[in-house]
Order: C-alpha cells, then sequence, then structure tokens
C-alpha cells in the first residue's frame, strides 16, 4: 500500500469502520451460547461426574468390597468397610466418597472388576453445605437407581473401546 | 416580583456564607468546594440580572475548568496545617493591608456610584433594550466592534502565558523510550518480516 | 374578598408551580425508564455482538432485569468507609444524579415541547456537562483510598480536555445556525442537518462524548483491571446505583445533544409523505436510541485506550483538527455570505 492510501485510510477511520462493521455482522450470527438450566450441551459416553453405585437386574448390589477402587484412589477419597453378610457373600458395610476430595480421575471405575461403582453423566449434584457433599453408601446406591438407564447405556456405547 | 426578591437573596445569601466559609474552612478541599458553590450562586445572581450568557460562561469556565483545576492541585498537595498557622502572624501586616487596599477601592467604587449616578452612564456602552436583543448578540456586537483591539490583546497575553507554561515545562530527556505512531502505523510486512529457505539440517 | 386573593395567588404562583412540577415529574420517570432499559439494552447488544444470548430469564426475553437489579441495589446495604469523608462522600453520587437531570430541562423533543426554552440553551447543556467531573473528582477523593483517587485524576483530567474539543465542534454548529437556542438549532437544519456538511466534526463530537461520559474505549477512570472499578470503588447500594443511574443518564443526554446538533432534533429526513405523519418526538427518540446503539457497538468493538495515547488523541489531534474546522466553516460562511441573519 503507498503513503497516500494508507494516508486516506487513516485519515477516513478505516480500520475503525471496518473493525466496527465486524462487530456489527457478529450480531447476526447465530448464538454460540447455551440456554443453560433449560438446555444442556452434549456430554461423551465417558463424561466422569458423580459417582453412583449400581445393582444386578435382580436388584442385588454389584459391589463385592474388593477395595481395588480404595486402593487406587488417587485422592483417597473412598473409604470401604466389609464384613462376610449372613448367606456368606462379600459386601460392603460402608462405602463412602469424600466429593469434596475427588478429584473426578475415574480411576475406580476402572479398577472395578464388576462395573458397580462408576461415575454417571451427572453433573450438577452443588449442596449448600460440605457435609452434604459426604457420600455415603445409601446415598451412592439411591445414585446408582436413579441414573441406571443412562449409566448402562453409556457403559454399552463405551464397551467397544475397553 | 416576590419569587425574584426571594431568589434573590437565596442566591446572594449561599454566595456570601459560602465566600465566608471559603477563608473558614479547615479542610483546602473544602473550601474549594465552597468557592465552587460561591461561583454557582453568583452565576444564579447573574441569570437574575438576565445575564445569562455570563451566568453560564461564569459556571463553564470558573466552575468547570478553573475550579477543576484548583481542586486537582489542592487534593494532591499533603497540607500540614500546623505549620501554616507558623507564619501567619509574620504575613498578617501583607495581607492585612492587601485586604484594607481592596476594601477602599471597593468603598471608592461604591461611593463613585453613589454620589455622581451618571457615571455609569459615561463609561458604558449604551445598551440596547434586553427585550429586542438577547445579550449573548449585544455583548458580541460591543465585544467585536469598540473593544476588538481589547479583545485581541487579552487573547494574546493568554497565549503567551500558555507558550511560556508549556516552554517552561517542555524538555527532552536522554533515555525516555517515546510511541511514534506514525512509524507503528507505517510499518510494513516488508520491513519487517522475511522469509527464508531454510535446507533441512542446517541452522537458519 | 379572601377568597379572590386566593384564587389570584393560584392563578399566579399555585397552578404554574404544579404544571412544572408535573412536567419535571414526568421528564424525570420517563428518564429513569430509559435508564433501566438502556442497562439491558448495553447487555444485549454486547452479548449480541459476542454470539451471547444475554439476559433472557428475568421477564419475556429479559425485560425485567433491570427492575429485578434495581431491587437488588436498594435492597444492599451503604457502606461508608471508615476513612472517607462522610459528607463529601454523600454528596458526589447525589451530584452526578443530579446533574443528569436538570441537564433534561432545556432539551427540545418536540416542536414547543421543552420544560424551559431559555437562549442560551446550549451554553445551559455545555455548563452542566462540564459539572460532571465534581461528582467524580469529589467521590475519587472522599473514598480516601488509592485507585478511586488515581480514578478520580484520570477522570478530571480526561473530561476537562475532551470539553474543549467538543466546545470547538458546538461553535462550529453555532456559526452555521447563529443562535444559541435550541429550538432554533433544529429549525436551521430543515433543508439539509448538520451532519452532512459537518461530517468531520460530526465524528469528532461522537468521540468526545464517549470521552466525557468515560465510556469504552475512554473508560479509564474505571478501568477494572487496573483500578479495580476506579472513582467508584467504595460505593455500594444506593449510592452506587446513583452513580450508575447519573452516568446512564449522562450517556442519553449526550445522545440528546448530539441528536440536536447534528441529526436534526425531532425533524424527520426529509419533508414528505410517509415521513412527516410521524410525530416529532418518536423521529427525536430514534435518533437518539441509535446514537445510544453506536455508543454500546463502540464499546463491543474497540479495546481501551492508553492514558497517554488518550491526552494525545485529545489535545494533538482533536483540538487543533476542530479548530482548524471551525476557522475553515467561518470563513465559508462569510466568503459565500451564508451568515444567519437573527
Amino acid at each position: 500500500m503507498s503513503i497516500i492510501q494508507r494516508g486516506l485510510r487513516s485519515l477516513f477511520l478505516g480500520e475503525l469502520l471496518s473493525g466496527m462493521s465486524l462487530t456489527f455482522r457478529y450480531m447476526f450470527k447465530p448464538k454460540a451460547t447455551l440456554n443453560y438450566p433449560y438446555e444442556k450441551g452434549p456430554i461423551s459416553p465417558r463424561f466422569r461426574g458423580e459417582h453412583a453405585l449400581r445393582r444386578y437386574a435382580n436388584g442385588e448390589e454389584r459391589c463385592i468390597a474388593c477395595k481395588l477402587c480404595e486402593a487406587i484412589c488417587p485422592a483417597q477419597a473412598i473409604t470401604i468397610e466389609a464384613e462376610p453378610r449372613d448367606d456368606g457373600s462379600r459386601r460392603t458395610t460402608r462405602y463412602d466418597i469424600d466429593m469434596t476430595k475427588c478429584i473426578y480421575c475415574g480411576f475406580c471405575e476402572e479398577a472395578c472388576p464388576v462395573d458397580a461403582i462408576v461415575e454417571g453423566p451427572n453433573f450438577e449434584f452443588a449442596t449448600e453445605t460440605r457435609e452434604e457433599l459426604f457420600y455415603d453408601k445409601a446415598r451412592l446406591l439411591a445414585n446408582g437407581d436413579r441414573w441406571e438407564v443412562e449409566i448402562a447405556a453409556n457403559l454399552e456405547k463405551d464397551a467397544p473401546y475397553r | 416580583m416576590i419569587v425574584q426578591a426571594l431568589a434573590f437573596y437565596l442566591f446572594a445569601g449561599m454566595t456570601i456564607a459560602s465566600a465566608v466559609m471559603v477563608i473558614a474552612a479547615r479542610n483546602p478541599v473544602h473550601s474549594v468546594l465552597f468557592l465552587i458553590l460561591a461561583f454557582f450562586n453568583s452565576a444564579g445572581l447573574f441569570v437574575l440580572m438576565g445575564a445569562e450568557f455570563l451566568a453560564m460562561i461564569l459556571v463553564v469556565v470558573y466552575v468547570g475548568a478553573v475550579a477543576v483545576l484548583f481542586l486537582f492541585v489542592v487534593m494532591m498537595l499533603d497540607i500540614d496545617l500546623v505549620e501554616i498557622r507558623q507564619g501567619f502572624l509574620q504575613y498578617m501586616p501583607i495581607g492585612g493591608l492587601v485586604g484594607i487596599i481592596l476594601l477602599v477601592e471597593l468603598l471608592f467604587v461604591l461611593g463613585a456610584w453613589i454620589a455622581v449616578p451618571e457615571t455609569a452612564a459615561v463609561t458604558g456602552v449604551p445598551l440596547p433594550p434586553p427585550e429586542q436583543v438577547p445579550n449573548t448578540r449585544a455583548l458580541g456586537v460591543v465585544l467585536y466592534t469598540k473593544y476588538v483591539y481589547l479583545f485581541q490583546a487579552s487573547g494574546l497575553i493568554l497565549l503567551v502565558a500558555m507558550i511560556g507554561a508549556i516552554v517552561l515545562t517542555l524538555r527532552r530527556r536522554d533515555g525516555v523510550r517515546r510511541q511514534s505512531i506514525s512509524g507503528q502505523i507505517g510499518r510494513r510486512r516488508e520491513d519487517s518480516v522475511e522469509i527464508k529457505k531454510v535446507p533441512n539440517r542446517s541452522g537458519a | 374578598m379572601a377568597n379572590d386573593s386566593l384564587m389570584i395567588f393560584w392563578e399566579g404562583y399555585g397552578l404554574p408551580t404544579v404544571i412544572i412540577v408535573a412536567q419535571i415529574v414526568a421528564i424525570i420517570v420517563a428518564l429513569l425508564l430509559s435508564v433501566a432499559y438502556l442497562t439491558l439494552a448495553e447487555r444485549k447488544v454486547l452479548s449480541a455482538a459476542q454470539m451471547r444470548k444475554g439476559p433472557n430469564v428475568v421477564g419475556p426475553f429479559g425485560l425485567l432485569q433491570p427492575i429485578a437489579d434495581g431491587v437488588k441495589l436498594l435492597f444492599k446495604e451503604t457502606i461508608l468507609p471508615a476513612g472517607a469523608n462522610r459528607v463529601v462522600f454523600i454528596a458526589a453520587p447525589m451530584i452526578t444524579f443530579i446533574l443528569a437531570l436538570i441537564a433534561w430541562a432545556v432539551i427540545p423533543i418536540g416542536p414547543g415541547i421543552v420544560l424551559a426554552d431559555i437562549n442560551v440553551g446550549i451554553l445551559y447543556l455545555f455548563a452542566i456537562s462540564s459539572l460532571g467531573v465534581y461528582g467524580v473528582i469529589m467521590a475519587g477523593w472522599a473514598s480516601n483510598s488509592k485507585y478511586p483517587f488515581l480514578g478520580a485524576l484520570r477522570s478530571a483530567a480526561q473530561m476537562v480536555s475532551y470539553e474543549v474539543s467538543m466546545g470547538f465542534v458546538i461553535i462550529t454548529v453555532l456559526i452555521c445556525v447563529g443562535s444559541l437556542n435550541l429550538t432554533d438549532i433544529v429549525m436551521a437544519q430543515q433543508t439539509v442537518w448538520f451532519v452532512v456538511p459537518l461530517l468531520p466534526m460530526f465524528v469528532i463530537f461522537f468521540v468526545s462524548i464517549l470521552a466525557e461520559t468515560n465510556r469504552s474505549p475512554f473508560d479509564l477512570p474505571e478501568g477494572e483491571s487496573e483500578l479495580v472499578a476506579g472513582f467508584f470503588l467504595e460505593y455500594s447500594a444506593i449510592p452506587f446505583a446513583l452513580f450508575y443511574l447519573g452516568e446512564y443518564g449522562n450517556m442519553i443526554l449526550m445522545s440528546a445533544m448530539t441528536a440536536i446538533l447534528f441529526l436534526g432534533g425531532w425533524l424527520p429526513p426529509v419533508d414528505v409523505a410517509p415521513f412527516n405523519w410521524i410525530p416529532g418526538p418518536i423521529w427525536f427518540a430514534g435518533k437518539v436510541a441509535f446514537i445510544l446503539f453506536c455508543f454500546l457497538w463502540v464499546r463491543a468493538t474497540m479495546p481501551r485506550y492508553r492514558y497517554d495515547q488518550l491526552m494525545r488523541l485529545g489535545w494533538k489531534v482533536f483540538l487543533p483538527f476542530s479548530l482548524f474546522w471551525v476557522v475553515l466553516t467561518a470563513g465559508v460562511v462569510v466568503a459565500f455570505d451564508w451568515v444567519p441573519q437573527p
């Protein structure tokens, strides 16, 4: 560009006008944001959200208290106590996850041999007190019952890659 | 008429009260703020006299610009009241003398006005009746015809003062990196970027 | 007899007072509503330019959002900092707000629709806008805190600097009109709006009012990235709301001033059938809305100026250019014998 051209461009505010026209055009573009509480973005089947303990179809809980998840948990958020049940099978008496410690790495679900502990698709579990985030076994099983359909579908979608 | 009289006493009273506060206030910033209030009320008095152009110019120039600079400077100063009080008696005679001279001058003006009422008519320019000509126009007609040289001269004095202030503060210092905006804008791709073919396994 | 004098008093003083108070209330209510919806419009325009949706939850399309914001500010606690100068601290937001309101007394929104048609209207507007700096500088000083003080100093220098070039722009228009009355200024634009012959002055005026109202890209007094919130950092609740109202009221005022000086006030673009059916106040509101949109549009586009560049623009570019244009306009008007006659 010659000096004259550049001079004219700065005299007639060429840069400013081209910038303004750019923002003006953007005003009519489709919105990039979602109307969040009513619309949600798609999430992967591998999404690692809130934890859940699953059951078999007959209602028996899957967890066999092998404590692999407790062992692998890098944040040491999981606490398990176990003893044999009346029918001789080994089950947990206590399965606590401290959600304030959890880093959502997904190692627990990787380690689980029976797909009992999983991280479900739910990410909206904010609470008003810290105590509510110390999940116990009942809470985790309730999560499992609540999200079973989604969790099962996600596991099935992800199965070919495992 | 009652409303006008009330407004006059309101403005006049406020002007005097705030003028007193200018010298009475302990905090210098408060003094400047009272000074602004005094300017403002004088502008109100001008409006009551039908000199709305002067009133607006007073607000624009004194309140809007000059007093802002006052405030600016006073706010930045770290004023120690005790230190100021120390020199009070020392400067008292000079200050008193200036005050007395001003008072005497004011008395002369007022005395002449009362004793010889015709002087006002002699010195002033005959004003057109304010009902026919707005005072902005009347002022302009007088200022740009009869007093044009004085007007230009006062403008020149202000210009000289401005140039003087600039000359006093303008200095080139070494080691200061200045921005050259035209240089930045005028920079082109060819001046600053060079594309080189770099053969494999040898540096640029 | 007593009844008679009461009647005279009522007709002489009572009734005019009631009428004027009613007019003032009408102006203030309309102004406050416009300010409220200007804040919503700002958020909507900015979000549109950034491909977002903007507030849309409170009420349909977020229309109740400004009211929710106002209620929130009303119910917050007013905090007086311990080291603050109380009187000045409280007075500063009131001054800002009152100045934004009283200027509307002289703005003609239609033929003859004006509270006070004084014959130095434009000077009055200029004087009021030059007082706006006091609210800012007092707030900054009274807060007794470093960021507000820096913000106030910046703002004072900035507003005083840009007022000079604004003054020259106004003088250029006045040369073409020959009157300081705002109605006369509008009526002088019946053949052609001043934006056409004085386009460069229009641009300078628009940029200057951006600086005068501390709007982006000249919002250094409140530059949040360096001064946290600038001069109203220490304010909360209602004083904060007053600053907000004053700032946006000033934006609307300056837009109205631009509409009157350059865009022909309430006049339609051409005085032919479909255009002159629309009443004047609607044209006026439309023009003001357009300039306000430009304010928001500029905010969505431009990054903030650096302070030395801001001062350079004001004193080394705008001042000489507008001064040159004043001389040029005066020369042209005299040379072609277009001097407006009273």
